[in-house]
This record gives C-alpha cells, structure tokens and sequence, in this order.
C-alpha cells in the first residue's frame, strides 16, 4: 500500500455486535479518507448498511449502479447513502462483504461527494455488486463517519472498518 | 429482559473504544429505517411480479398469433 495512506483508525466487532460502528475526532490533517469495510448484517433480506457524516441524516444524496446474477439495476433513493455491501444473513455461513468508501477533500468548506465500490457474497445466483456516487451537501468538515447496517440489523462478530487519511504526496 | 442495542465508538484522537447502548434517537430512527424498507420492497417485490406476470401474458398471446417461443422471446428482449 501507498505511504501516503495512514491508518487512523480501526474496529474488529466483538461477540455482542454492533448496531453501528463510528469513527469520531476524525483528524483534519489528511487530503481524503478511505473507510474499508468487511462486514454482515445479522437481519437477514438486507444487505445494506447506511453511511453518515457528523451524525447528520441530513442532505444525503446518491446514484447507484448494481447488479446481481440475473438483474442489473440503476436508482437513486432519495435523502440518503446506502451501499449493498454487507452480507445478509441468509447467505452463506461465514461470508462477510467488501466496501470501500472514498472521501477527498472530507475537510474543505465544500460539499463533500464520495464514490462506493461494494461487492457481497453468497454461493447462489444472488450477489450483489454495486458502485455509489454519493453527495453531502453541508459544508462542514467531516469529523465523524457512521456506518449503519439497515433493517434492525447489526454488524455481526469479525465485521471489521478501517479508516485510512490520504496525503498528497 | 430485552436485548440492549450497541454501538461501538472509536475516538480518532485517542484511539479509545467504546462500546454504548444506542440512544432512543437512534433507536426509533432504526425502526422507522426498517419498517420504511419492508414497504419499499413489498412495493418493488409487487412490481417485479406484476411485469413478470404481463410478461408471461405477452409471449403467450403472441406464441398464440402463431410465433414460435424463441420469436416472441426475441421481440420481448
């Protein structure tokens, strides 16, 4: 990996799970973020999870192509960042999803946008591969990030979320 | 003795963990989260069956026209 990625933070979900996970007092001293993101929801029919800046709900907005392995898809549900990228439980015992978030300029007084690159896992026909474009209209510097799995679920045991800070070099 | 919702808090300046109990903020923003969900995919899960079923109408009405199976199939593409 690049030295100008730094890992700033980092979360193994323990036994009890995690209704979400969040990074807070996130420094403003890098050019962009990465989240990295393997996880599975413990409710099962659901394999998104919801991403949140400074525990705001607020000005959220989003273009999503994906595909599974019959359908191919293309939307854009409103007022909110919700990537397919962690594994139902129903799927195939064991499997956790992939998820990268990128974040440039999280610090500047600009709205912040973001790009999604997520992929689940099951041994059947359905699994899910999806790329986000997301936007925070707000201008206030990124000092937090939420990551919430959806449907009442919670992360289960061994979902994991790093969070890198990216140098210009 | 219901279960008790947490989430797991990771300072980045101190590099200190915590694992909380969910607010009743976040709590009714979960279920409202969720119930929003099941209607949307019921909604989605309808009208997947209803093309579904308008599609199936088609190939027969057109295989009934006197078009073979892999015809009609072709048209409906």
């Amino acid at each position: 990996m690049a030295t100008t990625y730094t890992l700033i933070s980092s979360v193994i979900v323990g036994s009890g799970g995690a209704a979400n996970i969040e990074f807070t007092s996130i420094p403003a001293t890098y050019t962009d973020l990465i989240v990295k993101l393997s996880g599975r929801n413990s409710a099962s029919g659901d394999d998104r999870f919801e991403i949140q800046f400074n525990n705001s709900s607020s000005n959220l907005s989003q273009r999503r192509l994906y595909g599974e392995g019959t359908n191919k898809y293309s939307d854009a549900p409103a007022s909110a960042i919700q990537p397919t990228g962690i594994v139902q439980d129903s799927y195939t015992a064991n499997t956790f999803g992939n998820t990268e978030i990128y974040i440039p300029n999280y610090a500047s007084s600009n709205n912040k946008s973001l790009s999604v690159d997520a992929i689940t896992e099951n041994n059947a026909t359905t699994a899910y591969a999806m790329m986000v474009a997301g936007l925070w209209s707000d201008s206030a510097a990124i000092t937090s990030i939420k990551l919430i799995p959806m449907s009442s679920g919670n992360f289960k045991q061994y979902s994991t979320a790093y969070l890198y800070g990216i140098s210009n070099a | 003795m219901p279960e008790t919702l947490t989430k797991i808090v990771v300072n980045c300046e101190t590099g200190e963990q915590q694992i909380l109990p969910l607010t009743a903020a976040e709590i009714a923003q979960r279920e409202a989260d969720a119930a929003a969900y099941a209607a949307e995919k019921a909604a989605a899960d309808a009208a997947a069956e209803a093309t579904a079923a308008a599609k199936a109408s088609g190939l027969a009405k057109l295989i009934g026209l006197g078009l073979t199976q892999d015809e009609a199939n072709a048209l409906l593409k």
